[in-house]
């Protein structure tokens, strides 16, 4: 066999004769590659956002909300019915083996007011639990205590985004801030959590503790009612448990018959971010399917080159058999110009993809993942095109019959 | 002896018919020789010719280049023996189009797997022994027919083969240049240099030192030059 060098050089000298139908043929290739690079980094950037999302939520989640109860005929909104209460979260820390932790919500918007800037946002009540469910550090400051719960007290975390906005660069701990006219100390600044799923500032939030946000900001008729129970199961195998016991135990302690409609209902929120990244996953191989389809087309665009080639090379074909190539070194010619085709359509595309995957984010918003195996993938993948639909070609050229090919005209 | 052709046979098959194109030739060629072979068309000078450049092998008999049996050597070898003891003038030069005079020298010895300084050093001096030294960078549409022919010669005896075949190496020449050509085929029988030489001219058969002459697959006559007639 000649040296590779010599052969790429050879290939490099037919490609330069036609230097158009060289760069059209491989245009084929360079966007099939463009297309797989950028499909795959957007489909690894979306995955990416939703993973980052599950660990923002935390793992092994339960939500219990006041269901939706139908009486007479008309049905309530969820949440009004106001059925969840204190006793029902202390039943539930209390009786349900598979529950590892469970924290209560009493949520309300209110307007928070330091010195002379203010800001409306979301106010939240809970005891100490909701930290670790949600695997949610205190970066400054200290986190709510179980004493600040049992004492009222006016205590406040600030989410990041509240923080910023109040007080800047500002350091919030132990400043005065009022929430619906009532004074409370910053004690803590909660950790950036970013984005929820559903695209809301997780950051734009203050907790406080639960009773003091019953008693003072929104307790109004049911002072011992809260929104919602957030609930940590103690494994992902227990998840499936713990709602069952959850559910028998509300349903013994609401007194709903059997076969009656509930008046609360019990939410998985891994299992809505795991079909979340399974439709996401799907997405990204279906846009990948797409785009290889685009790279076979690229393919048989540079069998079909080759083909024209082989035949408008016949006699030169026959020349060097006449002079002593083997058919072997007639064989690596061909597939090396098909090969050379390739790769270098292949870095082009790379070039492409990745410069549109950037376009897009920045264009679009959409997040963007692009790895240095997709790169691999791709070179090997436009390798690999190149010999498999070299081959044929190259194959036919080799068993050229000299004294025919020197014939040819 | 170079060549040694015993009872050689050829038959094609075309269509229903059996075409027989040598029917038992048998010559030898000494190694200093410059012989023509001349014939009508169809006479079998051709299918001789590609059997003695083996390019295509023989139905029956047996044929000794430079005392190697070539009848039933595989593939690579035929193509090894085509590069390293034949060299192939055409008669329409067969260069490769877009390619400097150099690199088309240096073919044989790339396939000869020749080290590129030697490769560039050999195909210097072959081209200088024909004549065109300031050409070296002349692609074929930049020479003339007489230069073209040139470069093939250079390029057949680049690998300082056991013996030259030339098909009809003046067919596309005019009278004066290949006039030229058949000066240089002589000056390099002298040099010791084995040619065999296909034309239907016999003015240019008249410059080999022996003609063999084809008529239906069989020799006709094997004279001494200027003597043949087809």
């Amino acid at each position: 066999m000649i040296e590779l060098w010599m052969s790429v050089k050879i290939a490099l000298r037919a490609l330069r004769v036609n230097k158009l139908r060289a760069f059209l043929t491989m245009l084929g290739i360079i966007c099939g590659i463009a297309a797989v690079i950028a499909m795959i980094a957007i489909g690894a950037g979306a995955r990416q956002v939703i993973s980052e999302q599950i660990a923002s939520i935390g793992s092994n989640l339960l939500l219990v909300l006041p269901g939706s109860t139908t009486a007479g005929g008309l049905r309530t909104g969820a949440g009004s019915a106001a059925t969840l209460t204190m006793g029902d979260l202390r039943a539930i820390r209390a009786e349900a083996p598979s529950v590892a932790l469970a924290a209560p919500t009493v949520r309300g918007t209110a307007q928070i007011v330091f010195g002379n800037l203010n800001w409306s946002t979301a106010v939240q009540g809970t005891t100490p639990e909701f930290l670790e469910i949600r695997e949610w550090p205190v970066v400054n400051g200290r986190p709510l205590t179980q004493t600040d719960v049992d004492g009222t007290a006016r205590v406040a975390l600030l989410g990041q985004t509240v923080a910023e906005q109040l007080f800047g660069a500002e350091e919030p701990v132990g400043r005065l801030i009022r929430i619906r006219q009532v004074p409370f100390t910053v004690v803590g600044v909660l950790e950036r959590k970013g984005q929820s799923p559903q695209g809301s500032d997780q950051d734009d939030v203050i907790l406080v503790p639960v009773r003091t946000a019953q008693r003072r900001l929104f307790g109004g008729r049911t002072p011992d009612s809260v929104n919602s129970i957030l609930i940590k199961a103690v494994g992902a195998e227990a998840l499936a448990a713990a709602q069952e016991e959850v559910t028998a135990l509300l349903e013994q302690r609401h007194r709903i018959a059997p076969g009656k409609d509930r008046d609360f209902t019990i939410r998985n929120l891994s299992e809505m971010l795991a079909v979340s990244e399974q439709s996401s996953r799907t997405m990204s191989l279906l846009l990948g399917s797409v785009a290889s389809i685009s790279l076979l087309v690229g393919g048989i665009g540079i069998m079909n080159i080759m083909l024209v080639s082989v035949t408008e090379r016949t006699r030169e074909i026959g020349i060097r058999l006449a002079i002593g190539a083997r058919r072997r070194d007639i064989l690596l010619q061909f597939l090396t110009e098909a090969v050379l085709l390739t790769i270098v359509g292949g870095l082009l595309g790379i070039v492409f993809g990745v410069s549109g995957a950037a376009a897009v984010s920045r264009l679009l918003g959409w997040p963007t993942l692009i790895a240095a195996e997709a790169i691999l993938v791709a070179v090997g993948f436009s390798a690999a095109v190149g010999i498999f639909f070299g081959f044929y070609p190259a194959r036919k050229a080799a068993s050229l019959d000299p004294i025919q090919a020197l014939r040819y005209e | 002896m170079v060549v040694q052709l015993s009872d050689i046979s050829r038959d094609y098959q075309v269509g229903e018919q059996q075409v027989r194109a040598l029917r038992g030739v048998s010559f030898a060629v000494a190694a200093g020789e410059f012989v023509a072979i001349m014939g009508a068309s169809g006479s079998g000078k051709s299918t001789c010719m590609n059997i003695l450049g083996c390019l295509d092998r023989p139905t029956g008999g047996r044929y000794l280049l430079d005392g190697v049996e070539v009848g039933r050597l595989p593939g690579d070898d035929l193509a090894a023996l085509r590069n390293r003891k034949l060299g192939f003038i055409f008669q329409g030069f067969n260069l490769l189009p877009r390619t400097p005079a150099l690199e088309n020298v240096e073919l044989p010895l790339i396939y000869a797997r020749v080290p590129a300084a030697e490769r560039r050093r050999r195909a210097l001096a072959v081209l200088e022994q024909v004549g065109l030294a300031g050409r070296a960078d002349h692609t074929s549409s930049q020479l003339s027919g007489g230069q073209q022919q040139r470069v093939a010669i250079a390029r057949a005896l680049v690998n300082q083969p056991t013996l030259i075949l030339a098909d009809e190496p003046t067919g596309n020449l005019d009278s004066a240049t290949s006039a030229e050509i058949m000066a240089l085929f002589q000056e390099l029988n002298r040099g010791g240099i084995t040619i065999i030489m296909v034309t239907h001219e016999a003015e240019i058969a008249a410059c080999a030192g022996r003609s063999i002459t084809f008529r239906d697959g069989q020799i006709l006559s094997d004279l001494p030059a200027g003597q043949g007639r087809a």
